[in-house]
This record gives C-alpha cells, structure tokens and sequence, in this order.
C-alpha cells in the first residue's frame, strides 16, 4: 500500500493532538483539577491515530474506559473535551459525563464507556444499522485486551461475525488489565489467536506503528464496506502511566525497564525520525505542528478553567427524552 | 375501559393477548421502517411464543432478526441501532433474562442519554414475558418490575388486557426513551375487545378498570383481572373496589393513585411480584407522604412470599396471589379503623 506524505502527516498531527492534549489533562489532574478517575491514552496514540486516518467522517467508532485518545482522534474539540474532563457546563456532556462517558455524535463517536467491553455491543448494534440501511459505513469496536474476557465482548464479536455486520473490532492490547499481566488472564500469547474462533480473519500489527495500523484498518475497511463481514486487529502496544491517573499507585507492577523499552519504541519519536531522515517533514515543520498544537491545548486547558460549573437546577435533565418523537 | 381520542373512529373487535402484540408489531412495521424485531428464535419461528409470527415473511430477515443466544448482544444491538436512528425491538424471551443483560439495560440503555448530556435519545423497546403460573420454575416465572423501577432512564410497562397490549406496545416503540414491556404469560390467549387500526394507549397513564367508593385495588398485569373477581366477590359482601390498572410502572400515575385513595380513604396494592421492597412499598411510602390525612387503614399489600417461584404445581399456585388472597387482603384493609 503506497502512504502518501499527507497520510504520514496526518497521522503525525493526531498523535500529537492527542499526546499533548493527554499530559495535559494527566497535569490537571495531578494538581486536582480533575474530578473523578483518568484513564490516560498516552503511548497508545499509533492505534487511535491509526484507525481513525483510515476512516470517513460517517463511520463510527465505539470506545472504552481510555477513551480519550479515540474523541480525539476521530476529529473532537479539545476545548470541550477539557471543559467535560473538568466536570464544566461546556463540556461535551455539560458536565454529565466525564472522562469515561465523553462522546461526541456528530462525529460518530458513540462514546467512552465506564464497563469493560460494554461498548461491543453497542458499535455492533451501529454496524447492524449501517447494514439495514444498506449503506456502506463501517463502524470500529476499540477493546482492550482485557475486554476479550468478558462475556458482553464474546457476545457482541460473535453477533457481528454471524450477522455478517460491516464492523472492525481493534484490540488495544497493552499487556496489562488493569495491573495484572495479560498472561495471568490468558492462556494465549496474541489475542488475534480468538478471531478465528468468530470466523474473523484477524491480523496482528505493530502498535506503536501508525502506519502499520493505518495499513491494516484501511484493508479491514475495505472489506467491511464491501459487505464481507468484520475483521480483527491486534495492535500490541504499551500505556505509559498507570491504568488510572499518573503514577498515584503506590505498588510495583511492572519494572522501569519494561517501561524504558517501550518507550525506546515510542509512536511518536519513531515517526518523526523517519520522517525527518525521509525528507517529509523538516524539524522547524515538526516543531511547527507541535507549537500550534500545544498552543490549542493551553487554550483549552483556559477554556475548562473558566467555563462555570454545571447549575444544579440542570442535575435531573435529560434523565428522559420529553415528548414525543 | 379507557377509550382514547385516536380509536374513536376505531372499530373493535376480539382478539387474543398475545395476537394484539403480533398486530401492533405488524401494523408498525408497516407504518416506519425503522422499526425492526430481533432476538432468539424471533426471525424464521415468529418466537417461541409466537409474538413475532409471520414478520419475517412479509419484512425481511433484516426486519426480523434472529440472533444468537446472546442477550447483553441483543440489548447492545438495539442501543446501538438506536443512537444510530433506528426503532428497535429488542427481545429477552423470559423477564429472568434481563438479569442476563442488565449491565447493556441498567448501565448503559437506561444512562446514555444523561451521561451524553441529553446529545442522543433511545427509542429502544425490550419485549420480555413475565409472571409465574406455567411451572416454568424459579427461572423462568420471575416478575422483575421493581428493580427496573428502580432505574432512572428506563420506562417500564405491563400490560393486563388485549386493547392495552397492543396501545402500549404501539407507544412503546413510538416513545424516544428505553421502555421494557413486559406481557404476563398466562395472558397469551386472554381474548378481549381491540380496536383494529394503529393507536396508543399513552405511557405513565392509570387505568380505572372498575369505579368504587369504599377501598382501592392499585395493581397491573394479570393481577388486574383477579383484582377484579374479588371486587366482584366483595360487591356482595356490601363492598365497593375501585380498581386502577397502572399499566405504566414507570413513570407511575401517581395522581390517579391518590385521587382514588383522596376518595375511598383505603388502598390495598396487589402484585404477583414478592412483597419485599416491590412497588407495593413505593406506592405505600407515596400514599403517606401525599395523602395521610386521608386513609383510614394502614396501605395493605397482597403479593407473592419472598422466596423464589416454587416448580411443583401446588406450591406454584399457593404461591402466586388469586382472588381469594386478595378479597382477603381487602377485608382486612376495610375491617382496620
């Protein structure tokens, strides 16, 4: 597959977008500025980037609990998406949601999701729309390892694949669930192994390579769109803080050393290097990128900071839909 | 019997329980293409019970889905489809199966639309089929309208007649927000009058199937009709029931609750779900709060035992509340004060 220097910087532009904007939001809530729990996407950003550069404005995406990484790279407005973070009236939720419930329909991103795996079935029940209405919008399935565990995730991958539903389902396999290693959870090496349990073709690819990820979305696209059924993406990759917060937790899980090789590997810093030595980008183009999107996040970091609290006369809005349809 | 504004140019005739559900269903699917059915067994064998029969011939196999065994998927599928614009109806074959998906109903259907700050609705409608009376046993009788009350977000409807299954039904699918609506399964051949053309019977609207001055029966489902035998018996003995069939759970017709007990100053609540911490509870708790100056007699509760629903049939029938226990249970209501 030929990658154009757009794709290359395209993908550049989404990883730094969300990179920056997460040790960003990470900062705000060290300094508890940032109500509840945070689960952040840094490390992962090749993934996000990856699948979503390989999508159109219509298909969807379902996300998870690290959900962040997805909004943003499916197009979101980071000064509502900080605004939400902070619990503020201008957030994509008006403050109802947070971090693990942002979402934002009009880019067909159906929603980060507190429950793990609980976001299968619900893109699997957008992918059954897009069927019904003959069209040929794809919509992602974004999972952990973890998620593969459990019963709504089994139910939902199986449905599509027998349904015969345009949907890609992407693991986001980052050796941990939670803070245990995937290995004390499974009895499998590459969670790609269960695609063919689903009659999913499946494929593995290196996670910290966007353009791997890209490659191998747009070929699952591809065939979801032109009716052939779901696929399965294993992208092993690595989350640089804790399952939840920063580093807040006070025991050991995993050693500097296996977080120093990973980082070794780092989606961004590998990018850039081969672009520079490529000649796609030049390194005042790459600072460039990073100076204007740093500039966006600080404004919006201001903009979370001043929007007003939601009122309390709103808590019990849109409990229900009023009237009728 | 309620006649609402859209069926007075609507004619009535008999029809089953079970057959004004399969109507409703056929006559809105014929009206909006977005609605569609899905579940186990609901497709090609129209549901076990015959719900779904003879949809998928005359819709699709799009229209009407058979899925696999797979209820957090079907309630995924439905939720999904509708944040993408779609009606969905969503099948759980026994009421016992909604604990099976109660993370994608209570967790998810139920909190999308204020977790999302109001950006989505959820026209989403669970069938599932409730009640005890066929030696199903203790998973497959359950009556499990409590714990769905219990859940802000979630409509919950159960209907006790033919004319009110099929008008509930045909708001349920048409109303923006998740509604389980659960039919009671010994109703399935209950015959009664129905209009023949599309109409709702709107949610959250009581229903006062029977006038009376000295004590109200509060209940829904098929309680309703037994309700009503001991109104009849109780007529005799110099008593007059009124009945109200909520029809809607939740949102619960409150007003029509205490306007009756305002009047009748008695209330006895009557449903086949156990007694502990049911609607029974609720109602009881709203009556005091908004209506104690008025009742003469503490709110009596006639319901099930707090055990799981016995197999053997003698036990299954000593179990589920009859006419008799609830006669009782209003003889006990009026004898108080």
């Amino acid at each position: 597959m030929e990658i154009t220097n757009e794709v290359l910087k395209d993908l550049h532009h989404r990883m730094i977008r969300i990179r920056f904007f997460e040790e960003a939001a990470g900062r705000l809530f060290e300094n508890s500025e940032m109500p509840g729990f945070i689960h952040l996407y840094v490390g992962e950003e090749a993934v996000a980037a990856g699948v979503c550069a390989a999508l159109r404005p219509d298909d969807q995406i379902g996300s998870t609990h690290r959900g962040h990484g997805h909004l943003v790279a499916k197009g979101g407005d980071l000064h509502k998406m900080m605004a939400e973070l902070m619990g503020k009236e201008d957030g994509y939720c008006n403050g109802k949601g947070g971090s693990m419930h942002i979402c934002d329909l009009d880019l067909n991103m159906l929603g980060a999701n507190g429950i793990v795996g609980a976001g299968a079935p619900i893109a699997v029940g957008a992918a059954f729309a897009n069927k019904y209405r003959g069209n040929d919008t794809v919509a992602v399935v974004f999972f952990g390892d973890g998620a593969t565990n459990i019963g709504a995730f089994h139910e939902a991958a199986n449905m599509a694949a027998a349904l015969k539903l345009p949907a890609v389902f992407v693991c986001e396999n980052n050796e941990y669930g939670e803070y245990t290693p995937r290995h004390k959870t499974m009895a499998i090496d590459d969670v790609v192994d269960r695609a063919a349990g689903y009659g999913m073709p499946g494929v593995m690819v290196d996670g910290m390579d966007a353009v791997a990820v890209y490659e191998a979305t747009t070929q699952a696209v591809a065939r979801a769109r032109a009716g052939h059924g779901p696929s399965f993406i294993e992208a092993k990759t690595y989350r640089y803080y804790n399952h939840h917060g920063v580093q807040i937790m006070g025991f050991k899980y995993r050693t500097d050393e296996e977080v120093d090789m990973w980082k070794a590997r780092d989606c961004i810093d590998t990018m850039e290097a081969n672009m520079l030595a490529n000649g796609v980008m030049s390194q005042a183009e790459i600072d460039a990128v990073r100076g204007e999107v740093q500039a966006i996040v600080d404004d919006a970091v201001e903009f979370g900071r001043n929007s007003p609290y939601p009122h309390v006369d709103t808590m019990l809005d849109d409990v229900y839909t009023v009237g009728a349809n | 019997m309620t006649v609402t504004e859209t069926e007075t140019e609507n004619a009535l005739r008999e029809l089953t329980y079970l057959g004004a559900v399969n109507e409703a269903l056929d006559q809105i699917m014929a009206q909006d293409p977005d609605v569609f059915c899905a579940g186990e067994d609901v497709g090609a064998n129209g549901g076990v019970f015959g719900t779904f029969g003879g949809l998928q011939a005359k819709y699709g196999e799009m229209r009407s889905v058979d899925t696999p065994i797979s209820e957090q998927a079907i309630i995924g599928l439905g939720i999904g489809a509708a944040v993408a614009g779609l009606r969905p109806v969503v099948d759980l074959m026994f009421m016992d199966f909604i604990l099976v998906a109660m993370d994608q109903i209570a967790n998810q259907a139920a909190k999308l639309k204020y977790m999302f700050g109001g950006k989505t609705s959820l026209p989403m409608t669970i069938t599932t089929n409730a009640g005890a009376g066929l030696s199903a046993a203790a998973q497959h009788s359950q009556s499990l309208e409590a714990m769905l009350c219990h859940v802000p977000g979630l409509k919950v409807v159960m209907p006790s007649t033919a004319h009110d299954a099929k008008g509930l039904l045909v708001a349920s699918i048409r109303d923006d927000n998740p509604v389980i609506y659960a039919k009671h399964k010994r109703l399935f051949g209950a015959k009664g009058p129905c209009p023949e053309d599309l109409f709702e019977v709107p949610l959250g609207v009581a229903n006062t199937t029977r006038p009376g001055s000295d004590v109200t029966i509060v209940t829904y489902g098929r309680m309703v009709g037994e309700s009503l035998k001991a109104a009849s018996t109780l007529s005799g003995e110099g008593v007059e029931v009124e009945v109200i069939d909520l029809r809607t759970l939740q949102p619960m017709d409150s007003e029509a609750i205490l306007a009756s007990v305002k009047r009748t100053h008695r209330c006895v609540v009557v449903h086949e779900a156990v007694r502990f911490a049911g609607l029974g509870a609720e109602i009881a708790a709203q009556i005091q709060e908004e209506a104690f100056d008025y009742i003469d007699a503490p709110v009596g509760r006639v319901a099930a035992p707090f055990s799981p629903v016995p197999f053997s049939p003698g036990l299954e029938g000593a179990y589920v509340p009859d006419a008799k226990r609830i006669a009782d249970g209003v003889r006990a209501a009026v004898a108080r004060g």
